[in-house]
């Protein structure tokens, strides 16, 4: 089974790399996005300050979403994902080989170019690494909850602003803790209470997800 | 009768596409060693029944089993006792064939005997990426997945399309070689003749 998990983690890792620019196309969302709202709101830093926690974390989300949304497709349209299973590899085990995989592609240079658009907002040094940890954590969380979007609207032909109808709500939780961290963080207070509770989340939706995912693949093939 | 209930077998299926019934009251047995032939004209539904029988959709009415346990709930130690070749090759068009071939032995816990690349007239074609494959070459790098995979039940969908001569004789050789080992196979075609032979099964839609 572990030999399963990394042929599959190293076979999305090797073709991702052969396809750049499906890597690309969602950083250069989040950094594009991200350097408007100075432009649209105001570069007053006082200002930019107040919003830009929040501001990050909407686009982070946004950009996960264009990541991810469209995981399955490929596999279910050359007829690799019906052979994974038939296979003897449990179908949540395959899954979530390929959720990692497409986090460390996608998700997690975005996670490390957070720091950098942060200062962008005024936010203060101190507080970037606890706004690069609360995404560390919040994201495993978000990927599985947008991989799950995915594998319900695999039927469809054009899923992606569906999967984004279906998630966005859902994703709530992670802006509200993850934001509040940040707060905490700027006025120089305890940050654990909301990133125990990201951990907590991640923890549940790694587990507990992948089994989701792959019953709502089984459906989407039929 | 040793092999009651130890092959594959459909009781009473039915599938339903909206509001046609494809077929109804089908029921066969399909014994190891057996081969079964799948004739009809386009549109009988000989796809959705081959999908049925690997367990990939759910027919509408009736249970399809092998072994005895449904073939869509198949427990962990008979997982990937189905093979199924459709339509789609299952390649990764971005990868080369030989990586194409590691990835499916790593799934399917066999080894990578690129030996069947050398059988496939592959060899030279190793190294490059699928996408670059003509249809019939992509074709030929799908069925690797057969022998690497050694289930004994082996469900094609028309598997001679866009092979040549040669690589239709790969097929035929190797699924005798299957029937011989005591697999079976239920193989839809539109040129039964081609795979005629004693005691098998035809099934007509």
């Amino acid at each position: 089974m572990k030999r399963a998990f990394f042929a599959i983690l190293q076979r999305d890792l090797q073709i991702a790399f052969r396809r750049v620019s499906e890597i690309a196309n969602p950083l250069l969302f989040f950094i594009i996005v991200a350097s408007l709202f100075p432009l649209a709101v105001s570069p007053d830093s006082e200002h930019l300050r107040g919003i830009g926690g929040g501001v990050l974390w909407v686009v982070a989300l946004l950009s996960s979403l264009l990541a991810l949304e469209g995981l399955f497709r490929a596999d279910a349209e050359d007829g690799s994902l019906e052979q994974l299973m038939l296979s003897p590899v449990p179908l949540g085990v395959a899954v979530l080989a390929k959720v990692t995989a497409h986090w460390l592609v996608t998700i997690v240079p975005l996670v490390l170019l957070t720091p950098v658009l942060a200062l962008s907002f005024a936010l203060p040094v101190g507080v970037l690494p606890v706004m690069a940890f609360a995404l560390l954590l919040a994201t495993p969380t978000l990927s599985v909850l947008v991989a799950l979007g995915a594998a319900l609207t695999l039927g469809l032909r054009r899923g992606g602003a569906i999967v984004g109808l279906l998630v966005l709500p859902l994703t709530a939780p992670l802006l509200i803790f993850g934001t509040r961290a940040i707060d905490l963080g700027v006025y120089g207070e305890s940050v654990a209470a909301p990133l125990y509770l990201l951990a907590a989340l991640a923890a549940l939706a790694v587990s507990l997800g992948p089994v989701a995912i792959a019953a709502a693949l089984r459906v989407g093939v039929e | 009768m040793t092999n009651e209930g130890r092959g594959l077998r459909a009781e009473d299926v039915a599938i339903w596409r909206g509001d046609r019934c494809l077929f109804e009251s089908l029921n066969f047995e399909l014994r190891p060693g057996q081969l079964a032939l799948l004739v009809g004209p386009n549109g009988a539904g000989k796809t959705s029944l081959l999908r049925v029988l690997a367990g990939l959709a759910s027919p509408t009415v009736g249970r399809v089993s092998w072994q005895g346990t449904a073939v869509d709930a198949l427990p962990p130690e008979l997982r990937g006792a189905i093979a199924y070749r459709g339509h789609l090759d299952g390649l990764k068009k971005d990868l080369t064939v030989a990586e194409n071939l590691h990835f499916f032995a790593a799934i399917w816990g066999g080894t990578a005997d690129l030996s069947l690349l050398v059988e496939l007239k592959l060899e030279a074609q190793a190294h490059t990426r699928a996408r670059h494959l003509s249809a019939g070459q992509r074709r030929r790098a799908a069925l690797v997945s057969l022998r690497v995979a050694a289930s004994p039940v082996w469900i094609l969908d028309e598997p001679m399309t866009n092979l040549d001569a040669e690589g239709r004789a790969i097929v035929m050789r190797w699924l005798t070689e299957h029937l011989a080992s005591g697999g079976c196979a239920i193989v839809a075609t539109h040129q039964p003749k081609d795979f005629e032979r004693p005691g098998a099964l035809v099934i007509e839609l």
